[in-house]
């Protein structure tokens, strides 16, 4: 069975919020409807957003990695976002695995909100309906688009291609070797929750400089003269044994 | 949900420059994404360019051309609404009168802007020189300290090749220009598996994902760097047969300190110069038959190391001796102690770089010919790239510390080499580059176009802007003396020298897409009172400011005239291979934008507006003969202009020629326009694979450009790894040139930093600064979710950054009591802000940082008076002079002293809590200024959009 | 938690209605089985139905201010097999339906056999309305209590509380009715009323000595995966605030949180069993209606203290801006 999710490679992701406004972008006026702005030119602007990028510092100065840290619904196999909604509005699509919201439903009642653990949806402060991540199920199914342009918004924007998106079950997708080869991990495994979406860790690529490296015969200060050479009148073996 | 229309253009949310698609519903924006087609991007976007439609449906767009109220003071905000007509006729009247008398009481300021290419075209036709763009208080350190040294830079001239790296080192850089292709080659390098190292004393965005973060102090990075030549050298990690052949280290050098040419190049008056403007007969001390030679003699290597006298006594040695010498006090335990940076750190991180170069050469099978006639087999890289910006550039001894950036990446061997450092067309270019600016005050000359471009490059002093008497002729005295290489301008000075008048007073002041009284000019507060400031017969000391701006900017509200801009999406515009061009490194590229969208309101690009005032001034290059205008729009003067007449060569290299069918040079093309937008809005040649690489010297290359008109010589250019053109100046300072000479009071300082090698010293505003008063140095970045102040305005990109902090590594906190979150005072010798403290560990102790122009004033940008930019947002700038004491009494720009490049980043700072019954908001605050008229006062409790219309 | 007035409201309503609905059964039980003497007044039964329903459909009322939606509030029955909520919406309306009904039979003298013949309608609507009663609380309380990520809640004493509470307050509320209507039933549900409040009284001190001692499964190691001591929020992508931040935040100091517990701690226990004794001794319904009032403020407070103890794993994402 097809589960489609998004890998996050943090080893590549600079935080440049680009998978944050054109998800905004695409979402706003796309099919479910807008994703409204409070205060937009006053104080304290808030709106609704389906994927948000922060930033963690972990570890103290100087050993100090800065880790942004993109998120947006994980599309869980097993979501308890979905058994809580009282109204069907939430459920999770058997034939490609996302969750979604169908906001003709939703009473805005919280509770889906309430009960995922990764904070990642929103209540449209003015459609009042619960909105989130869709994997943009309008664009990766859209006939009408070029068939390079059937990923979803956020994959598409992202300068780094920290964003990877494909079926995590089928073992021969980017995704899943991307899981497989780079040790992928879900979020906050401690629930059950098996998250879809996964992120892959920071690597260290380092260069390895042997001793002997540094001196080498093809070393051009032998050309230039300039290899140290001790003076003839430095002391010597010679001058203490003798045979 | 489908678009009716999908329209291809450029973006223009940064200046990076990316192809978009602009997909279109009932005529208005809904979707912005970037073009797949595109080269440069390659259809990614970014966090600014995917909330393009906020920016087209901003509440702050102006839409009126406006002038001040008779009686309103400037700063005020308060106008009226005029039309166009009056606008051009209140502009050309002022304008020809300045003309007519003195041009140089014109002067045209343009910031981000892309378009030198016709501003510049303006100004010169105008007759004024008092023309620059923000390349003086942006980077020009970059652009100079690596162009006079390897004829290249980065920025928007050239780059790593992080395709082939295996090591990539990145010193201070945030964002950068190329800040999609950039983030697009990053990942590509790491997950290739190469080493990434930033040296930064802040590690966020690029640095974030640094395999190795060496946090510096600010200013520093020249001790580091020529400690890591030291090591290079003194362990032999050098690449010889490069340093030979391409660059100008085995040249020998006149040692002879009682000679007048002392410090030059030794010439071989036996040998053709070949061009006298680069000569091309010095010498090198050959190993083989122990005498002096013609550089590149069949069978000849020269000595790199020696001392050895000419025939005629002369001592000599090679230039790569006397960088030896130099460096031979800038050990690694040295530099330690300077940036903060281990020793041990220091020699690996030189090991590493030598060792990557030497040994992971690679080989690409491409035949080539060298400009001296050999040929070779395959083209060879060293794949060692480097990476630099404004943490370099904008500190007043940033030139040397890039020339020594310079000089390290030639020692490592990769100039335009694969795996190195690559140019970008019209890049190389000789050193210096053959534009000059006017030589003196002769060249500005009523009713008549300036006798040189404005901006140039100099190589002598005889090549200063200056008068007989050695003063500037520019109002921000760019090519004098003061900042003799300031190859952009000094744009930060143009408003506290025209208030003084020194060197004179201007009459009309024109600001296109600059902030000039909020965060591109330090000592705003100042900057502002000077812009409103009135001399003893109650005229403005700046009498007439025309601000072209596209949204109510903090500047507008100063203005005399208020010029409502188009913006990306509304206008044609032409990022031109005669300006900087998105050029890629495989060839020439340019591109234009078109139209989407009609304009808003009355809303006229700039661009229109000086074809037309061009057509009313009669500026010869936009009249015909009989005195009519020569150009309908601006559309059809990129089509139709040229160089000179018949030159062939115009804004735009693609489809030239009747039809089309030539490239860079031929007949103006009717259609050429449509058939940009036929390909994306973008022209990008390809050059043959074996005129790639090895440009400096590349015969094939050299010969090609020269066809194609966009180099002047041919000859190759060797890497200034000592720089003669440094040592002319420093000549003329001790009174040994044969030409000008600098006023008494400059010459220690010329002297002193026109070295030919680089060498490092404190910034200068660090020598005038109890640092034990003020031990912490404060710098800002950019984020990458806004550009400058100007998305401020935009209701997506401020959610991101609605304010800022000042971030301060806990242990400063601690030691001046300050917990996260509190309320501080930032206090410099010249000013102090208060705003609040975040505490991180991702920062060098020593050091204090925000983002750049967050804070906004009041009612700007027609934010509410109390939105979160205003009241908790705060600017550094306040914090930073524009001017530094001198001795005698007199000022000197806060520059530093061989470019004019502004030190935004050398300022000194203390910290300390604010009492706890002070406001909780920022200070200083100025008066809020209300919606100009034109812009939409609807305040929108909420928004949101449904196919592209605002609901 | 942000502790949403509207569910304040709603819970703490819902509580007095069921408990006095309870009380009153209770006293009908006795009644029938000779335990007691029953109310001289014919109007105790069906005017305490009519208060109990008042509080419901108060209860009921504040629910549509929680929502967003609430024109569609009928839709949130259709997933009662997964869904708490659902099972709630489901037990409400059934719960109130009976009470009225109960309401009504009692009303309309339905208690002698001439209706059904050999059976006590009242009482059998009043079996019925009890077993939706406790079903109501259970679904109630299991709506925070199935919330694994909220350790503070995820206990069957967040359901036991619920019923303590509700029941505790419904026979306070009773006891103060009786006072007015049926004087000879106050000492009775007066002792009943302090029996549930200190049962509840230990129940929710078992709560709170449990909480205090929770240890957190999600920390910000498991929250993005990365394993090192010292990990440190520096921006969570915006700083205007977001639902995530309104929602699952009190606002408030924790020094704000712990006075609001010895509130209700005092408002709940000590300050209405004093009252209630004194109302008692006195005797005096005023008091005996004071001590409800307080009672029922208290239970305000401990239900927003519910609510603003309950750390959100989502919260360890929303921890700091710049
Ligand atoms: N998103 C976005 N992109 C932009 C812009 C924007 O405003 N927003 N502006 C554009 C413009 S005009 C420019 S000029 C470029 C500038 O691009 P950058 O040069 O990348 O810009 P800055 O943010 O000034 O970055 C300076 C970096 O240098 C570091 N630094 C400061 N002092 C030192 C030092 O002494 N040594 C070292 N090693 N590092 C130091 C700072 O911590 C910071 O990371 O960006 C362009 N791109
Ligand atoms: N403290 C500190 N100060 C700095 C820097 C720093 O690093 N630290 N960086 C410096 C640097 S490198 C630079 S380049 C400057 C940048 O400073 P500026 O060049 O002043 O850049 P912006 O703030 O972006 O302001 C440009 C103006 O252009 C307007 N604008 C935007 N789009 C259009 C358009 O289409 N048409 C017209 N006509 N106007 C438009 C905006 O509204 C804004 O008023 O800031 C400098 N200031
Ligand atoms: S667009 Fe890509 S690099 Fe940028 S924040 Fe999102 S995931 Fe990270
Ligand atoms: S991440 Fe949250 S909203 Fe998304 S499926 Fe999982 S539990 Fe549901
Ligand atoms: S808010 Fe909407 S989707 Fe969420 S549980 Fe309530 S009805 Fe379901
Ligand atoms: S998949 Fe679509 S909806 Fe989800 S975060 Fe990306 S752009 Fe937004
Ligand atoms: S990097 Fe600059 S030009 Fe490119 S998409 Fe972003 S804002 Fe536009
Ligand atoms: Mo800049």
């Amino acid at each position: 069975m097809t589960q489609l999710a998004l890998v996050i490679d943090l080893n590549v992701c600079v935080g440049c919020h680009a998978c944050v406004t054109s998800c905004k972008e695409w979402n706003t006026s796309g099919a479910a409807g807008v994703l409204s702005d409070d205060n937009p030119y006053g104080r304290d602007p808030t709106g609704t957003f389906f994927n948000r990028v922060q930033t963690f510092e972990v570890g103290e100065y100087p050993n100090t990695q800065t880790v942004h840290f993109p998120k947006s619904c994980l599309h869980c196999e097993d979501p308890p976002c979905v058994p809580v909604c009282p109204t069907g509005a939430s459920y999770k699509r058997a034939a490609d695995g996302i969750v979604l919201v169908d906001y003709d439903k939703c009473i805005g009642c919280k509770y889906c909100a309430w009960a995922c653990p990764y904070g990642v949806r929103e209540l449209d402060a003015h459609e009042k309906v619960m909105k989130k991540c869709t994997l943009c199920v309008d664009r990766i199914y859209d006939e009408l688009l070029p068939a390079a342009d059937r990923r979803p918004a956020c994959v598409m924007a992202c300068p780094t291609n920290a964003r990877l998106f494909g079926d995590v079950h089928d073992p021969a997708s980017e995704v899943s070797q991307a899981i497989r080869e780079r040790a992928g991990y879900a979020l906050m495994p401690e629930w059950g929750t098996s998250p879809a979406n996964h992120y892959l860790p920071r690597r260290r690529a380092e260069v390895k400089v042997r001793a002997e490296d540094l001196a080498r015969v093809d070393n051009p200060l032998k050309v230039d003269g300039k290899l140290p050479r001790p003076r003839p009148d430095e002391p010597a073996l010679d001058d203490v044994t003798s045979w | 949900m489908s678009a009716d229309e999908i329209k291809t253009t450029t973006c223009y949310m940064c200046a990076c420059r990316c192809g978009i698609r602009v997909h279109l519903r009932d005529g208005a924006v809904r979707y912005i994404d970037g073009n797949p087609a595109h080269p440069l991007n390659q259809g990614v976007i970014c966090a600014k360019g995917a909330a393009g439609i906020m920016k087209q449906y901003s509440p702050a767009r102006l839409t009126r051309p406006l002038r001040r109220k008779p009686g309103a003071a400037r700063g005020e905000g308060a106008f009226d609404e005029i039309g166009w007509d009056e606008a051009y006729r209140i502009l050309a009247e002022r304008l020809a009168r300045i003309r007519a008398t003195d041009p140089k009481k014109f002067a045209l300021f343009t910031g981000r802007d892309q378009m030198q290419a016709l501003t510049g075209l303006f100004a010169r036709q105008f007759g004024t020189p008092n023309y620059a763009a923000h390349g003086g208080f942006c980077s020009v350190n970059m652009a100079t300290g690596m162009i006079y040294t390897i004829g290249g830079s980065f920025w928007e001239f050239g780059g790593p090749d992080l395709d082939r790296a295996r090591l990539f080192v990145m010193l201070g850089t945030a964002e950068d220009h190329h800040s999609n292709p950039l983030k697009i080659a990053i990942s590509k390098f790491k997950r290739a598996g190469g080493k990434f190292v930033s040296v930064n004393p802040v590690r966020t965005g690029y640095s974030a994902i640094a395999d190795e973060w060496v946090p510096i102090r600010p200013g520093t990075d020249g001790a580091l760097l020529l400690a890591l030549v030291h090591e290079i050298l003194a362990l032999g990690l050098y690449d010889r047969e490069f340093l030979v052949r391409y660059t100008n280290a085995g040249q020998l050098v006149n040692v002879d300190e009682a000679s007048d040419r002392w410090g030059l190049l030794v010439r071989l008056p036996e040998v053709d110069e070949v061009n006298p403007q680069y000569p091309q007969n010095h010498a090198w001390w050959d190993r083989h038959t122990d005498r002096p030679v013609p550089t590149h003699a069949q069978g000849a290597d020269p000595f790199l190391l020696g001392a050895f006298r000419m025939a005629d006594g002369t001592p000599v040695k090679p230039a790569f001796q006397l960088l030896e010498e130099r460096v031979a006090r800038y050990t690694p335990e040295w530099a330690e102690g300077v940036t903060g940076i281990p020793a041990a750190t220091i020699r690996r991180l030189a090991h590493e770089m030598g060792i990557t170069a030497r040994d992971q050469r690679l080989e690409l099978p491409i035949p080539w010919t060298d400009c001296w006639g050999k040929e070779h087999e395959s083209v060879t890289g060293n794949p060692v790239a480097f990476h630099a910006m404004r943490g370099l550039a904008a500190h007043s001894n940033g030139f040397h510390t890039v020339r020594a950036l310079a000089i390290l990446m030639t020692l490592l061997g990769t100039i335009d080499r694969p795996g190195g450092f690559r140019h970008k067309a019209p890049f190389p270019r000789a050193i210096p580059p053959t534009a000059k600016p006017p030589s003196g005050p002769h060249a500005v000359q009523p009713d008549t176009p300036l006798g040189a471009l404005a901006l140039g490059w100099p190589g002598a002093p005889e090549e200063l802007f200056v008068d007989d008497a050695g003063a500037p002729v520019r109002i921000d005295k760019g090519f004098s003396w003061e900042y003799p290489l300031s190859a952009h301008g000094l744009m930060h000075n143009v408003v506290t020298n025209a208030w003084r008048g020194d060197p004179y007073r201007l009459d009309t002041l024109m600001i296109f897409m600059a902030n000039m009284a909020w965060n591109s000019t330090m000592n705003t507060m100042e900057v502002r009172r000077m812009l409103n400031d009135r001399d003893e017969t109650g005229e403005y000391r700046i009498p007439f400011l025309v601000v072209c701006d596209a949204f109510q900017s903090e500047t507008t509200a100063f203005a005399d005239l208020v010029l409502p801009d188009t913006t990306y999406l509304e206008r044609h515009d032409v990022m031109s291979i005669l300006d900087r061009p998105i050029s890629e490194f495989d060839g020439p590229t340019d591109s234009v934008r078109v139209p989407v969208v009609p304009p808003t309101g009355e809303c006229r690009p700039f661009q229109e507006v000086l074809i037309e005032l061009a057509g009313r001034l009669k500026l010869p290059a936009f009249t015909r003969p009989d005195g009519t205008r020569k150009f309908r729009d601006y559309p059809d003067f990129v089509v139709n202009f040229e160089t000179e007449p018949g030159s062939g060569i115009g804004f735009l290299s693609g489809w030239r020629g009747k039809g089309g069918e030539q490239f860079m040079r031929g007949e103006p093309n009717p259609r050429q326009w449509e058939m940009y937008a036929r390909n994306g809005c973008v022209y990008h040649h390809e050059l043959p694979l074996s005129y790639q690489y090895m440009r400096n010297w590349n015969r094939g290359y050299m010969e090609w450009a020269q066809r194609a008109r966009i180099r002047r010589f041919a000859e190759p250019i060797l890497c200034h790894v000592y720089s003669e053109v440094l040592q002319r100046f420093r000549l003329a300072a001790r009174g040994k040139w044969p030409g000008r000479r600098p006023p008494a009071h400059l010459a220690a300082r010329v002297d002193t930093h026109f070295d030919p090698l680089p060498f490092y010293c404190e910034p200068l505003e660090t020598q005038v600064t109890d640092t034990h008063k003020y031990p912490l140095a404060a710098i800002t970045q950019r984020p990458m979710a806004m550009y400058h102040s100007w998305d401020s305005q935009n209701a997506w990109l401020r959610q991101i950054h609605a304010h800022n902090y000042l971030v301060v590594n806990p242990r400063a906190a601690r030691a001046a009591g300050i917990a996260d979150d509190d309320w501080i005072w930032v206090e410099s010798q010249w000013g102090r802000v208060r705003c609040m403290a975040r505490l991180s560990e991702a920062v060098e102790p020593g050091t204090v940082w925000t983002w750049n122009a967050i804070g906004k004033a009041p009612g700007a940008w027609t934010l509410a008076p109390d939105a979160n930019e205003a009241r908790l947002g705060f600017l550094l700038n306040h914090l930073i002079t524009e001017e530094l004491p001198a001795p005698e009494g007199r000022t000197i720009s806060n520059s530093d002293p061989v470019t004019g490049q502004a030190g935004w980043y050398d300022v000194r700072v203390r910290i300390y809590k604010a009492a706890a019954e002070e406001p909780a908001e920022t200070a200083p605050r100025v008066a809020a200024v209300g919606p100009l008229p034109g812009v939409e006062r609807v305040r929108r409790a909420w928004q949101a959009f449904v196919a592209g219309k605002p609901l | 938690m942000w502790p949403a007035l509207s569910v304040l409201l709603l819970t703490t309503l819902l509580g007095v209605g069921q408990g006095l609905f309870f009380a009153v059964y209770c006293v009908q039980v006795l009644e029938r089985f000779a335990l007691r003497a029953g109310p001289q007044d014919a109007r105790f039964y069906p005017l305490a139905a009519a208060l109990a329903l008042a509080f419901l459909a108060a209860g009921l009322a504040a629910s549509f201010f929680h929502l967003g939606r609430p024109e569609r509030a009928w839709r949130a029955a259709a997933m009662w097999r997964t869904s708490w909520l659902a099972r709630e919406v489901i037990a409400l309306p059934a719960f109130m339906g009976c009470v009225a009904l109960y309401g009504l039979a009692h009303w309309l003298g339905w208690r002698a056999h001439e209706v059904l013949p050999g059976v006590d309608v009242t009482l059998a609507l009043g079996a019925a309305a009890t077993l939706l009663c406790f079903a109501l609380f259970v679904c109630t309380g299991m709506i925070y209590a199935c919330l694994k990520f909220l350790p503070e809640w995820h206990t069957p004493l967040t359901v036991l509380n619920y019923a303590l509470f509700g029941c505790a307050s419904g026979l306070m509320l009773a006891t103060a009715y009786a006072a007015f209507l049926e004087p000879g039933l106050v000492r009775y549900l007066a002792g009943w009323t302090a029996g549930f409040t200190l049962v509840a009284l230990l129940s929710r001190g078992a709560a709170l000595v449990r909480n205090a001692r929770l240890k957190r499964r999600s920390t910000l190691q498991t929250a993005i995966g990365v394993k090192h001591p010292r990990i440190r929020q520096t921006a969570q992508g915006f700083m205007g605030g977001s639902f995530n931040t309104r929602e699952f935040f009190h606002g408030r100091s924790d020094a704000a949180v712990r006075s609001v517990k010895w509130a209700f701690l005092l408002l709940v226990f000590p300050a209405p069993l004093a009252l209630l004794a004194a109302g008692l001794a006195t005797p005096s319904a005023g008091l005996l209606a004071a001590a409800f009032v307080v009672q029922y403020l208290g239970l305000l407070a401990e239900r927003w203290f519910f609510f603003a103890q309950a750390d959100h794993p989502q919260n360890l994402y929303y921890q700091r801006i710049s």
